[in-house]
């Protein structure tokens, strides 16, 4: 450019000017340095920023998903709804379905209305259904099945609210979007505040967010993570059982033992370009391969971590394979030079320099794996699948389940307001996993980490 | 080249360790060494001079099968140690390089303890068989490598935090725990200081009494101080091959004269 024109010569015939007066093209050279560093902290900034709008959006809308508003009652446990033999018969118990304690628990909650002398419109235990979440009755029912004895006796129970109590104490819900709501009035907005006052309602750290399992679309209110978080769990087993051996083995061979011809470098170019497929691609090649053709089981951990697995491999390979090319070829002439094989020079030398940059790229392959959501679309793994634990080890990889990114795109998805949130308290969970994992992969490779 | 020291030595013995004839290396298309053919003794300093790129290098990697490594590379002729091919499909070369060690241009011990930076080939090839003949082995690598005195006191410390002139020195010891019997050495002191490249020339002396040592260097001053016995390679050719003393003296062939005063190179 403009650098390669000659200094003109001064005017008193000495070849350059003074060194305190910068001439032209200095001063034009200084210029646009000025203006790309300024470019530069624009760019940095403008990412800073979205950073934070982000950091800000997913924490101001996730944080309500974990408390959660229950109420507190004394349920009289009527010998005579629930045990009409009156023989404690466990069987004759069960047959109670969740409509035979409903009445109990509006009951309940009606009689600490009255007791309390809290003024309201409502006199019958039908008007009370609007506070008391659809779970209630059968997190009464499962421990009545579970201590049969309380049959007769007045126990206290911590039952959820519903959603729209729930959302009220959040500020989600307001007396003006509940006019035209046909699950609650107003009314019940007042009675709500002054049980509030009275300590019935409340407000607490919500363990069973974290804990639970996915609810029907009209109980959000007892929606949890846990369960997809076991199947996330499972999978990322099978993920890392699979692609660190294989991918680590994959690259050693092609790093250090296969001759350079026409084949290994087919092999690159491909793994290179594996990397770049879609996820979803992968996850279409899994339903044909795994569930079609092999019959494997439809929404498995097993079969979304074998997905995963494909797609997680391309990562891991290019990882190994730069971490092992950066471990100084005077390492492998030493080890080959006092005689060392070449198994031994990699295994011994070659492999431990190379260790932190393949624990590395094999977290980061994992984290990315954590958060993808497209292949399980297509295997299943979506939707109001899983609402119990698994039962025992070979059950979490093989009995139906979710994972946690799909689990959030499918509350993203429903229309109560009461999900969306649950959706934003899930990208919570799903981010401290993948902080948790990026700072693992951050300790590891400090602690391996060796100079040379 | 006024202040040449050549060293008038008496070779102590004549037997041939190795010998080369008609050998030719290939780089993919490059014919990188002509025809070369040379006999090298057994406990004598042997050294190869040259201009950069003249295939010094490469002749040497050849004597311990070093450029099997390298894809590309080809071999042919005949390298006998003691009468025996090495290059015969039936030896296998990591047997070979227990008998023939190699220190490299850079010092490159391992990230290892110095210990541990020792003992590994005897490890490897099961000279030691317990704890105490290990001990024994790595104390007598680091007495021959002239450096035992310098790390007796922090062998668990690693080897990479000692000085150039001490990692080379570490990895010469390391060089001779395998008890090999010849030793290549590939510019060994090209990244030292005048005071370490001192002392890895007088270790390389004293060397000479139990091995055979070939010695590539750039310096001819150095060929002049170590060697018994030097080599010119000029574009691949083994142009002349004799007493140090003569070559630099009264050479017979007019590239060595021109190399060896300067005037090509």
């Amino acid at each position: 450019m403009t650098d390669a024109t000659a200094n003109p010569v001064q005017p008193d015939g000495r070849k350059h000017g003074s060194l305190l007066q910068q001439d032209a093209r200095i001063k034009r050279r200084n210029a646009s340095e000025a203006r790309f560093k300024f470019y530069g902290i624009l760019a940095v900034a403008t990412g800073l920023f979205f950073l934070v709008a982000l950091l800000w959006a997913i924490i101001s809308n996730g944080t309500g998903a974990f408390s959660q508003t229950y109420l507190t009652v004394q349920v009289e446990l009527l010998e005579s709804k629930l045990d009409k033999k009156g023989n404690r018969d466990i069987a004759d118990i069960k047959k109670v379905s969740t409509f035979g304690y409903t009445p109990l628990i509006q009951d309940a909650l009606l009689k600490e209305v009255q007791d309390r002398g809290i003024e309201t419109e409502f006199a019958k235990k039908k008007d009370m259904k609007a506070l008391i979440s659809a779970s209630a009755a059968a997190q009464v029912r499962d421990h009545v099945i579970a201590n049969p004895d309380l049959i007769g006796q007045t126990v206290e129970f911590r039952v959820l609210a519903s959603s729209r109590v729930d959302g009220y104490l959040k500020d989600r819900v307001s007396r003006e979007s509940v006019a035209r709501d046909k699950n609650i009035s107003p009314a019940h907005l007042d009675l709500t505040d002054a049980l509030v006052e009275a300590g019935v309602i409340k407000k607490i750290f919500n363990l069973d967010f974290i804990l639970g399992s996915d609810a029907s679309d009209t109980r959000p209110e007892a929606a949890g993570m846990g369960v997809s978080m076991l199947g996330s769990l499972f999978m990322m087993l099978v993920v890392l059982g699979l692609s660190l051996p294989i991918g680590v083995a994959a690259s050693i061979y092609l790093e250090e033992f296969a001759p350079q011809n026409r084949w290994t470098d087919l092999i690159e170019v491909n793994i290179s370009n594996l990397a770049a497929v879609p996820s979803i691609v992968f996850g279409i090649l899994g339903l044909a391969v795994f569930i079609q053709f092999a019959h494997l089981p439809q929404s498995a951990p097993l079969v979304g971590g074998l997905v995963l697995t494909l797609m997680t491999l391309p990562t891991i390979i290019i990882a190994t394979r730069a971490s092992l090319k950066a471990v100084p070829p005077s390492i492998r002439d030493a080890a080959l030079g006092v005689g060392a094989s070449k198994m031994q020079s990699v295994f011994h030398h070659v492999l431990p320099l190379a260790a932190p940059g393949i624990l590395t790229g094999t977290i980061i392959g994992l984290a990315q794996a954590l958060g993808e959501t497209a292949p399980l679309l297509l295997i299943g793994m979506v939707g109001f699948i899983a609402s119990n634990y698994p039962e025992g080890v070979l059950d979490g990889f093989v009995a139906p389940n979710s994972a946690m990114p799909a689990q959030i795109y499918e509350w993203a998805k429903r229309a109560d307001p009461a999900f969306y949130e649950r959706a934003w308290g899930g990208i919570i969970i799903l981010l401290v996993f993948l902080i948790t994992m990026n700072i693992i992969a951050i300790i590891l490779r400090r602690r391996f980490e060796r100079r040379w | 080249m006024n202040d040449m020291r050549i060293v008038e030595r008496k070779v102590d013995a004549n037997e041939v360790k190795i010998s080369a004839r008609t050998c030719q290396v290939y780089y993919g298309d490059t014919h990188a060494i002509k025809d070369v053919d040379v006999d090298i003794q057994d406990k004598t300093v042997t050294a190869f001079i040259g201009p950069s790129g003249c295939g010094k290098s490469t002749f040497l990697r050849c004597l311990n099968r070093m450029n099997d490594t390298i894809d590309i590379c080809r071999v042919e002729g005949d390298i006998h140690l003691d009468g025996e091919d090495i290059y015969d499909p039936k030896v296998d070369p990591v047997q070979l390089r227990a008998k023939v060690g190699m220190v490299f241009q850079k010092p490159n011990p391992f990230p290892k303890s110095i210990y541990d930076n020792i003992a590994y080939g005897p490890r490897i090839h099961g000279l030691a068989k317990t704890k105490a003949d290990l001990d024994e082995i790595v104390e007598k690598s680091l007495r021959r490598g002239a450096i035992w005195d310098e790390v007796k006191d922090r062998l668990h410390a690693p080897g990479t935090g000692l000085s150039g002139g001490q990692q080379q020195r570490l990895c010469i010891a390391r060089a001779i725990a395998t008890e090999p019997e010849v030793l290549l050495m590939d510019e060994p002191c090209s990244a030292l200081d005048p005071i370490a490249t001192a002392q890895v020339e007088e270790l390389i002396d004293e060397l000479r009494a139990r091995y055979s040592v070939v010695i590539v260097t750039h310096s001819m001053q150095q060929a002049a101080r170590v060697s018994q016995k030097t080599a010119f390679f000029h574009l691949g050719n083994l142009v002349e091959f004799g007493e140090t003393g003569q070559i630099f003296t009264n050479p017979q062939d007019p590239r060595t004269e021109s190399y060896i005063t300067g005037r090509i190179g």
